[in-house]
């Protein structure tokens, strides 16, 4: 019964989406208040629909409900209560109910806290969302029905796949989901202005802190992604360019190009056509991202059980959404305005430099993940792009992309004389060069050209972020005046830069040091055997057998020394066997450190109680993570910007177009 | 109207992707061609799943169309294609052959004794090294062997009905032309 309760309450919620598709924008195209004013409650009756058919969902994972086909796939009731819920998104058809749900409560999130937005531009936004919604929810519906039932009723589930019985993998979908949803936000922000033909500062003001908290989810959701495949998988890898991480990484580098962009045209009213095409680009990679996993047309670690028919439906919505959408642009664009003027060299300039160089290695990347598919459909054999390729492409765009975001903050808005600003930069030239041929020779440390390099990058990176914090110091008078500053306007924005550049500094370090210093060993070793790797003594104390809730495991005891012969740490790595899938599976025994992490994983058992075991020394490898966490903070912070709080109590400035914006942005200009 | 034509670069681009995604639709990526098709299978001699101390080699499979099935109990595609495999070998057109790869020997006797066994033989390929020799890229996959012992079909991944009514049969016709 709760089943099909669900099942009507999803109908019910497209029904309230259809109605929040047509009757605002018809009303808000011609001047119907009443119209206008549905589409609020539309929205939050869509969302309260979607929250009960979620609620009848994870009610028959938590009661084993095995008589619903999708939870007697993927539940099971020996499976802990977390990974009851967790299993509610851990295939198509609960990911995609998860997804329906996340653009629910993002409408509604919308509805609510942009109360300062004039009705008829709301109910447009409210509507474009709603017609996302009608896409997925009939998706839903028609073609992946998470309620359908299955007769005769089997005694028991086929359980949750192990791989994504892990707390990372459990909350990882749903981050990266309201990151990719979030995307939707901006989409229907620069959708509803371009029917309104009204492209300016207050849309950019108005979209741009949405556009950043689906930033900081989607670079989150990304961040557990990467450590979640490090412990989870078993071979100390952490990104492996495969089709399904691609699909998160397109719209994340196309997000930063338009959170960037964004910036200007608030600032500036620049670039607005360009801005809008990327708010476009950005969601639309979304979409592609999810054809992709969903479809099938290529091959990936994260297998999902390819359907055709859902492939079709998905490309047919995607055309229909992106297709539209982009038609609109070209309709619409060329009537925007192109806003303020600056001088060939400033701030603009250097931003417009680095967004152009974001969109070509968002193009890269997309090139390489459908190569294979493009090759094939053109017959030219079958071809795989790997590792290398992207890492080469990353390795040639990175340096370009740095250098120039050390330079841009400290560039001034809409005309900068190069010669004061070489002056500016002339410190930190010195600092970040000389401190990469201290880390590049072999004089002081172990000494490669690349780990000197990164360092050199990231070095110029800190100390341009120390210059400007140096020249804010001196403008706002010293340290009480930056504290004073610290709840003003516009300082959130600039602390979040700041915070968000420095985790790109830590990112790149972790980054090129791990790939460039990491030993690893693959050996066989004996109960009591102990074997050298990096700075490390490995001593093997054989294995036991353990009983976990719903799977039996091997667990090792590595003890691990330095060269001292003192105890560093004692790592166990497990080799579980879940009991109902007998899937065997790696749990990685890892001692995480600031500088280094020691990762050992259980191979197989080679008789007479020896195993094969992998060992890795890893150096710095969570300065990656580090790195993420900190332009996810950083963005949040400049997401809760006094600025976008003030906006609200001057919703006639807002609504009248904000071309008065100040120019300077903490900077002394 | 150039100027009006540059804005429609985006969508442009959008089209063709959309045409090759179109296309991607219909191909299969897991499609691989195997450098052994039209060669004469690898050598092998391994003992047998249920009788460990008898053996069998590539030479049993000489003299008739074959199909050989690499599976094992630990692999889900496998639990999905076994109806269909049931299903082949009631046809009785053609013997199939496992080689059970990788696997724990109690597990995949056990897996027989449940599911049904369509299978003649089956050769239990413990360490996975003649796995190799087959250029095994995942459970399950399934060659079509000629009476001469030259590979004449692989298919990577579970069979379905599907592939056995527009790949299986049609070949095992034509390869099999006196029956």
């Amino acid at each position: 019964m709760i089943p099909e309760l669900g099942h009507f309450a999803l109908i019910l919620a497209l029904c309230m989406s259809l109605v929040l598709a047509i009757v605002p924008m018809i009303g808000s195209l011609n001047n119907t208040p009443g119209w206008v004013d549905l589409a609020r409650p539309a929205a939050h009756g869509q969302f309260i629909f979607l929250v009960i058919a979620f609620g009848c969902l994870v009610n028959a994972f938590l009661s084993n409900d095995f008589s619903v086909l999708y939870v007697a796939r993927n539940g099971n009731s020996q499976l802990p209560d977390i990974y009851k819920i967790s299993a509610v998104w851990g295939a198509h058809e609960g990911s995609l109910l998860l997804w329906a749900l996340i653009l629910g409560a993002w409408t509604v999130a919308v509805s609510l806290f942009s109360r300062n937005l004039p009705a008829e531009m709301l109910a447009r936004v409210l509507s474009v969302m709603g017609m996302v919604s009608i896409g997925f929810l009939s998706f839903l519906i028609f073609t992946s029905n998470p309620f359908e039932r299955i007769f005769p009723v089997p005694l028991e589930g086929g359980d949750l796949n192990p791989l994504l019985q892990d707390f990372g993998l459990a909350i990882h979908p749903p981050m990266l989901y309201m990151g990719y949803v979030g995307m939707s936000v901006a989409f229907s922000f620069a959708i509803a202005s371009l029917i309104g033909g009204k492209l300016d500062a207050a849309w950019a003001r108005w979209s741009r802190p949405w556009t950043l908290i689906a930033w900081v989810f989607l670079t989150i959701g990304i961040t557990l992604g990467s450590w979640w495949a490090y412990y989870e998988l078993g071979w100390g890898g952490w990104w492996f360019w495969d089709p399904v991480e691609n699909a998160s990484f397109m719209p994340w580098v196309v997000a930063t190009a338009l959170i960037h962009s964004l910036a200007v045209s608030e600032k500036r009213g620049a670039f607005k056509r360009w801005t809008v095409l990327l708010a476009l680009l950005a969601f639309s990679l979304s979409l592609l991202g999810t054809f992709l996993v969903r479809s099938g047309v290529l091959t990936s670690v994260h297998s999902f059980a390819a359907d055709p028919a859902r492939g079709l439906f998905i490309l047919v919505f995607l055309a229909i959404v992106i297709g539209s959408s982009l038609t609109l642009y070209a309709w619409r664009a060329p009537e925007v305005s192109s806003g303020g003027k600056f001088s060939f060299f400033c701030r603009e300039t250097l931003l417009l430099v680095n967004n152009l160089l974001l969109v070509v290695v968002a193009a890269f990347i997309l090139l390489g993940t459908l190569a294979p598919l493009v090759f094939d459909a053109m017959g030219w054999g079958k071809i795989s792009v790997g590792f290398p390729w992207f890492s080469k492409m990353f390795t040639i765009f990175t340096p370009f992309l740095v250098i120039v975001m050390g330079i841009g903050p400290l560039a001034r808005w809409k005309r900068q004389d190069p010669a004061e600003l070489a002056k500016k930069l002339r410190l930190a030239l010195i600092v970040s060069i000389s401190g990469g041929l201290l880390v590049a020779l072999p004089l002081f440390y172990e000494g490669s050209a690349w780990s000197g390099f990164a360092v050199m990058l990231s070095l110029w990176l800190v100390s341009t972020l120390f210059i400007s914090l140096r020249q804010r110091y001196q403008y706002r008078g010293g340290i009480s005046g930056m504290l004073r500053d610290l709840g003003s306007r516009g300082s959130g924005s600039y602390y979040g830069m700041v915070i968000a550049h420095f985790g790109v500094a830590f990112f790149i370090i972790g980054i090129t040091l791990v790939t460039q210093m990491d030993v690893e060993q693959d050996v066989r070793m004996s109960p009591g055997q102990t074997i050298e790797l990096g700075k490390y003594n490995f001593r093997f104390e054989g294995t036991r057998t353990i009983q976990g809730p719903n799977y039996r495991a091997e667990r090792g005891t590595v003890r691990v020394f330095d060269h001292a012969n003192k105890e560093v740490a004692v790592l166990s790595p497990e080799k579980r066997t879940y009991l109902v899938q007998s899937k065997p599976m790696t749990e990685a025994g890892i001692d995480p450190g600031f500088l280094r992490d020691v990762y050992v994983s259980l191979g197989e058992p080679l008789g007479g109680g020896d195993w094969s075991l992998r060992l890795y020394y890893k150096p710095f490898i969570r300065w990656v993570w580090l790195g993420g966490i900190l332009i996810g903070l950083g963005c949040l912070l400049a997401a809760t910007d006094k600025r976008y709080r003030v906006a609200k109590s001057r919703k006639v400035a807002a609504t009248q177009g904000l071309s008065d914006q100040s120019v300077s942005e903490g900077q002394p200009s | 109207m150039t100027r009006f034509l540059r804005y429609l670069v985006p969508l442009a681009i959008f089209f063709v992707l959309v045409v090759f995604l179109y296309r991607g639709l219909s191909l299969d990526p897991k499609l691989i061609p195997s450098p052994l098709i039209g060669k004469a299978m690898p050598q092998f001699v391994l003992p047998r799943l249920q009788e460990p101390d008898a053996t069998i080699s590539d030479k049993d499979l000489l003299g008739k169309v074959s199909i050989v099935n690499i599976w094992a109990s630990w692999c889900v595609s496998c639990r999905a294609e076994h109806e269909v495999l049931l299903r082949l070998a009631q046809t009785g057109k053609v013997d199939i052959y496992g080689l059970n790869y990788k696997d724990d020997r109690a597990n995949a006797q056990r897996w027989l004794s449940q599911l049904g066994n369509p299978y003649i033989v089956n050769a239990f390929d413990a360490d996975g090294r003649t796995g190799i020799d087959w250029g095994v890229y995942g459970a399950p996959e399934t060659f079509v062997i000629d009476s001469k012992g030259i590979i004449r079909y692989k298919q990577v991944g579970p069979l379905t009905v599907d592939i056995l009514n527009t790949k299986i049969y049609p070949l095992l016709k034509e390869l099999q032309p006196a029956t």
